[in-house]
C-alpha cells in the first residue's frame, strides 16, 4: 500500500483569477520536498506546511510578495487551523519548484497521471477539482499571483485544509504516544494537551511521529466563531524590511562578475531590427557588447548608466512591418465600427432581451483608454547562461511560470533552467504570465554573451511604451423605461480582445437584459491590469446605471437599491455607505458621486465628494468606500489594499491615457503619464462589513467603482457627463494635470 | 578619481564626473536601498540627503557632491530604526516597499526642517510617487510623528 499526502493544484481562469484546490500525494515525493526545501531538523507535513523540532512553523507560500500582504494573511489561515502560536509562525516563499506547484496537474503529477479519482477527494474540494481540470491543461506551471486569488483560493483550500491536516497528525501523534484516544486531545498555541491527565507536548516533540501518517482525507475546520487568528489585524512580516532598505526586488539582485543591459525595443509595436551601425560606441569606456535581436538592440556594460548612454548614441532603423499607420483614432473607429457591424457575438439573454426594448429608450456609448501599468520597480530580469543551463532572477507574478517561460526561450528542459523570484516593485498584472517580455529580452542577451550575468533594466521610457497595456474598449448601452419609469429592458454591446466578459453582467433587477460582444485586435499588446475587465464595465456599468436614475429622476443612490432588493449584501454596502459617506448632507459646495460593484467576491461601494470651482477645477476631497469581502483574514491589510485600489483607480480615472502615434506609445515617463501624488490624494475612508460570506479578494475590487463614482460626482456638480476617461482630456483643470486634447 | 561620502565612509571612485549618483550609490558602493524609478527626477524613488537637504540623485552628478555629506536610507537607519521607521512599522505603511525609502528620505529631509509639518505642508513638500497608494498611511505615520513631537 502506498502512503499518500497533499497535492495542490488550480487552474487559471481566462480572467487571471486562480483556482486551486489539493488532491493526493504519492508519499515518494517527500524526498525531494526535504531535499529542496527542509533543514536537517525539518520535516515536510504537507507542501504549505514545515514544522521544526523547535517549534517554528514555516508555511511555504506558492505566491509572490507583491505589497499585498498575503505573506502574513495565508500563514495565518494555516496557522488558525493549526492551533499555532502566532509568534513561531513564519512565512517562506515557495521555489519555483514543479515540486511546489499551485498546480500540481502541469508538471504532471496531478490527478489524472496518478489515476486518482476525484471522487475520492473531500466532497467540499470535488467540484472545483472537476472545474480545474480543464483549466489547468492549458496553462502549465502555475504558481500565479493575480486574480485577487491568494485568500480566496490558496488560503480557502491550501493553508486552511494543510493547517487542520497537520493539526489532526500531531493529535494522532500525541494520542498515540499517550495511548489515548486523539477525541481526548486538545491543542492549543502549538501543542497539544490531555487534559484528563494533565500532559501536553509541543508540536516540535511530535514532528517525526506525525510525520508517518497519512494525511486525513477531510480534516475537520473550525466554525467561524471560534477563530482567534482569522479576523485579526497581524502586523505584516514583511514590512520591516521595507522600511530600512533591506527588502531586494529583482533590481537589487548581485550575482558576481555581474554586468548591466541597457535595451532599446523597436518603438513600432510589431516592428523588427533593421540595421544599426555599432561603431559608433566602440571602445567606448565599460561597454562590452552590443547584441542585436530580431526587434531590439541592446548594449551590454559595466555599468548600467553606461551601457544606457552608449545606448543613447546608436541610431538604429526599425521596419515598422505595415503598423505605424496605427493610432489611437484609427483604433478607436476600428471598434466603433466593430460595434455597429458586427459581427456580435450573445453572452447572456434574460427574459426577452432585445424585444422588451419599446417605448422610452436611452442610449449612451462608454470608452476607456489604453492605460499602462507603471509599476514603481521598472522591469528587469538578471540573468546568466552558459553550459547549456541558464539561471535567472526576477520579481514575476508567477515564478514557476517564469521559469518554464525561460526554458522555452533558450529552448532548454526545465531542469536545465534555475529561477529565483524576489520581491516585487509592484506588480497590478504587469509581471504575470504572457507578458514577460523583458525575461525574453533577458535571456536572448545572457544567451548573446555566454558565461556572463547581466542584469537587464527597462529604462522608464522603455517600460511605459512595452507594456502589456489595460486594453481600449467600448461599450454601448440601450434600455428601456415602462411607465412607471422603472428600467425594463438592459441591453450593452462591448468590444473585446479575447471573449465574452461575465463581469459585464449587472446585479440589478432589470427583467429582460442582453450582452453581446464583439472581438477587436489590434497590434497593440494588451494584457491584465488591476482589476482586469472589471475596470471596464465597472465605469461602464455604474456609469450608465447612474444615467438611468437621473433619466428616472431619482436619487442614484436610492434608483440602486430600488433595483437591488434581491441582493441583502449589496444592500447593506449601499446603506451603509450613504451613512458612512453623509449621502443626504454634502458640505456646502461640494457634490457625491456613487457606484457598486462586485469583482473577486468582493462588494465594494464608493462614494467620491468633490467640488468643481468657478475656473472648472476640479477637487477631489474625499473618498468613502464599504467593501464586504465576505470573512475577512486581515482587516488591516484588506483596508490597505482597498486604499491602495483607490488611489490607483484615481490615478487613472483624473490622467491614465496611452496613445498611439505612428504604432507607437507616446507617453514615456511620470511627467506625461501622471500619477497622483500626497498632494492630490482626498481623503480615504475605508469601512469593512465582515460578513458570512465566502472569503472574497482583496487586491483589485476596490478599483472599479472609483471612476464611475468620481464621473457622478462630476456629472453632479456639472451636469457634464462623461462617458470616457480620464477627466483631464475634458474641459476641467485636473489638479496636477495637464488639459490633454483628443 | 573622485571622492565621495557616504554615511560616513569616504570612498574613492575611478569614474567619469557625470556619473549619476542614484547608479554609483547603488552598483559601486553597494547600497541597494536607493532604487531607481524613473531617472528624470520625477519620482523621488532615488531621494537621498546631500548635507541633509533631500536630492534626487538618479539626475545628480558626481561632480556636484564630490566632497559633501551623503546619506542614504541605510545611512539614517545606523543604530537602529528611526522614530520615522517605526511610525512606519506601526502605521503599516508600505505595501510593495519600492517607494519607501524615497519617502522616508524625503520627510526626514522635510521634519528636520519642520519638526510639526502640517498635512498641507507634508503634502506640498513630498512629492515622491507610491504607485500602490500609500499616502494615507504616510500622512498617519507624520501625524503620529508630528504629535509625539508636541509630546
Ligand atoms: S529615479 Fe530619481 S526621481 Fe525617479
Ligand atoms: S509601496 Fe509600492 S510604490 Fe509605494
Amino acid at each position: 500500500m502506498r502512503t499518500r499526502r497533499f497535492v495542490l493544484f488550480g487552474g487559471l481562469a481566462t480572467s487571471g483569477a486562480l483556482i486551486v484546490g489539493y488532491a493526493l500525494w504519492p508519499s515518494d515525493r517527500l524526498a525531494r520536498f526535504d531535499h529542496l526545501a527542509a533543514g536537517p531538523q525539518e520535516r515536510f507535513l504537507s507542501n504549505w506546511i514545515k514544522i521544526a523540532q523547535d517549534d517554528t512553523i514555516t508555511v511555504v507560500v506558492p505566491h509572490q510578495d507583491m505589497g499585498t500582504g498575503i505573506f502574513t494573511a495565508l500563514p495565518q489561515m494555516a496557522a488558525e487551523e493549526l492551533d499555532a502560536d502566532w509568534n513561531k509562525v513564519r512565512s517562506e516563499q515557495a521555489p519555483a519548484d514543479p515540486e511546489f506547484a499551485n498546480a500540481a496537474l502541469a508538471e504532471g503529477f496531478g490527478l489524472s497521471r496518478e489515476g486518482i479519482d476525484p471522487q475520492s477527494m473531500p466532497p467540499f474540494l470535488r467540484e472545483l477539482a472537476l472545474r480545474g481540470f480543464g483549466l489547468i491543461a492549458e496553462h502549465m506551471n502555475l504558481q500565479v499571483t493575480g486574480g485577487s486569488s491568494a485568500v480566496r483560493f490558496t488560503g480557502v483550500y491550501g493553508m486552511r485544509v494543510a493547517g487542520a491536516a497537520a493539526r489532526t497528525m500531531l493529535v494522532r501523534a500525541a494520542a498515540e504516544r499517550w495511548d489515548v484516544e486523539p477525541d481526548s486531545c486538545s491543542t492549543r498555541m502549538s501543542r497539544v494537551y490531555h487534559d484528563a491527565t494533565r500532559r501536553s507536548f509541543s508540536y516540535g516533540e511530535l514532528v517525526g511521529e506525525a510525520a508517518r501518517f497519512d494525511p486525513p482525507l477531510d480534516p475537520p475546520l473550525k466554525s467561524r466563531r471560534s477563530y482567534t487568528l482569522i479576523g485579526k489585524s497581524l502586523p505584516r512580516a514583511d514590512i520591516p524590511d521595507k522600511t530600512n532598505g533591506t527588502a531586494v526586488y529583482g533590481i537589487d539582485v548581485v550575482v558576481p562578475n555581474m554586468c548591466y543591459a541597457s535595451i532599446a525595443i523597436c518603438p513600432v509595436f510589431g516592428g523588427k531590427l533593421k540595421s544599426v551601425d555599432t561603431g559608433v560606441i566602440s571602445g567606448r569606456r565599460g561597454v562590452r557588447k552590443v547584441i542585436t535581436l530580431e526587434d531590439a538592440v541592446v548594449v551590454v556594460a559595466d555599468k548600467f548608466w553606461r551601457a544606457t548612454n552608449a545606448l543613447a548614441e546608436l541610431a538604429p532603423v526599425w521596419q515598422d512591418n505595415g503598423n505605424a499607420s496605427i493610432n489611437t483614432a484609427a483604433i478607436y473607429e476600428k471598434r466603433r465600427s466593430a460595434l455597429d457591424l458586427g459581427p456580435l457575438v450573445e453572452d447572456l439573454s434574460k427574459g426577452r432581451g432585445e424585444r422588451a426594448l419599446e417605448g422610452r429608450i436611452f442610449e449612451a456609448v462608454y470608452e476607456v483608454p489604453y492605460l499602462a501599468h507603471a509599476t514603481m520597480e521598472p522591469m528587469n530580469a538578471t540573468a546568466v547562461y552558459h553550459d547549456d543551463k541558464l539561471e535567472v532572477w526576477s520579481g514575476v507574478q508567477d515564478g514557476l511560470g517564469a521559469r518554464a517561460f525561460c526554458a522555452k526561450i533558450a529552448k532548454l528542459s526545465l531542469d536545465q533552467v534555475q529561477f529565483h523570484v524576489t520581491k516585487l516593485g509592484g506588480g497590478f498584472g504587469r509581471r504575470l504570465p504572457g507578458a514577460f517580455n523583458y525575461l525574453d529580452y533577458a535571456v536572448k542577451t545572457a544567451m548573446a554573451i555566454p558565461g556572463i550575468p547581466i542584469k537587464l533594466i527597462f529604462t522608464r521610457e522603455q517600460d511605459m511604451r512595452h507594456d502589456y497595456y489595460r486594453p481600449n474598449v467600448l461599450s454601448r448601452f440601450q434600455a428601456a423605461f415602462d411607465d412607471a419609469n422603472r428600467p425594463v429592458a438592459w441591453i450593452n454591446q462591448y468590444t473585446t480582445e479575447d471573449g465574452s466578459n461575465p463581469e459585464a453582467h449587472i446585479p440589478y433587477a432589470v427583467p429582460n437584459q442582453l450582452y453581446k460582444s464583439v472581438k477587436v485586435n489590434t497590434p497593440v499588446p494588451v494584457g491584465a491590469w488591476r482589476s482586469v475587465e472589471s475596470s471596464w464595465h465597472g465605469f461602464f456599468i455604474e456609469s450608465f446605471v447612474d444615467e438611468l436614475a437621473f433619466q428616472s429622476k431619482v436619487d442614484p443612490l436610492q434608483f440602486r437599491l430600488s433595483l437591488l432588493e434581491h441582493k441583502p449584501r449589496h444592500t447593506a454596502v449601499l446603506k451603509r455607505l450613504a451613512l458612512e459617506a453623509g449621502w443626504r448632507t454634502p458640505l456646502a459646495g461640494h457634490h457625491l458621486g456613487v457606484a457598486l460593484f462586485e469583482s473577486f467576491g468582493t462588494i465594494v461601494g464608493e462614494v467620491a465628494d468633490i467640488s468643481v470651482d468657478s475656473h472648472g477645477s476640479l477637487q477631489v476631497h474625499r473618498i468613502t468606500a464599504v467593501a464586504d469581502a465576505g470573512t475577512t483574514v486581515n482587516p488591516n491589510g484588506l483596508r490597505a489594499q482597498l486604499e491602495g485600489a483607490i488611489v490607483f483607480g484615481l490615478s487613472a480615472a483624473l490622467y491614465g491615457m496611452i496613445t498611439i502615434e505612428r504604432g507607437s506609445v507616446v507617453q514615456s515617463n511620470f511627467p506625461d503619464y501622471k500619477m497622483v501624488r500626497l498632494k492630490e490624494c482626498p481623503r480615504i475612508d475605508v469601512v469593512l462589513l465582515d460578513s458570512d460570506a465566502a472569503y472574497g479578494g482583496g487586491g483589485e475590487p476596490g478599483v472599479p467603482p472609483l471612476a464611475p463614482a468620481l464621473t457622478n460626482a462630476v456629472f453632479a456638480a456639472t451636469g457634464q457627463r462623461f462617458r470616457s476617461l480620464p477627466l483631464s482630456a475634458g474641459p476641467f483643470r485636473v489638479p496636477g494635470g495637464s488639459t490633454l486634447v483628443r | 578619481m573622485v571622492e565621495l561620502k557616504i554615511n560616513g565612509l569616504v570612498h574613492q571612485l575611478d569614474l567619469e564626473p557625470e556619473a549619476p549618483l542614484l547608479w554609483v550609490i547603488r552598483d559601486e558602493i553597494g547600497l541597494k536601498g536607493t532604487k531607481f524609478g524613473c531617472g528624470i527626477a520625477s519620482c523621488g524613488a532615488c531621494t537621498v540627503h546631500v548635507d541633509g537637504v533631500a536630492i534626487r540623485s538618479c539626475v545628480t552628478p558626481l561632480s556636484a557632491v564630490a566632497g559633501k555629506e551623503i546619506t542614504t536610507i541605510e545611512g539614517l537607519t545606523d543604530g537602529g530604526p528611526t522614530a520615522i521607521q517605526k511610525a512606519w512599522v506601526a502605521n503599516q505603511v508600505p505595501q510593495c516597499g519600492y517607494c519607501q525609502s524615497g519617502m522616508i528620505m524625503a520627510v526626514s529631509a522635510l521634519l528636520k526642517v519642520n519638526p510639526k509639518p502640517s498635512q498641507d505642508e507634508l503634502d506640498a513638500t513630498v512629492s515622491n510617487i507610491c504607485r500602490c497608494g500609500t499616502y494615507e498611511r504616510i500622512r498617519a505615520a507624520v501625524a503620529e510623528l508630528v504629535a509625539s513631537a508636541e509630546g
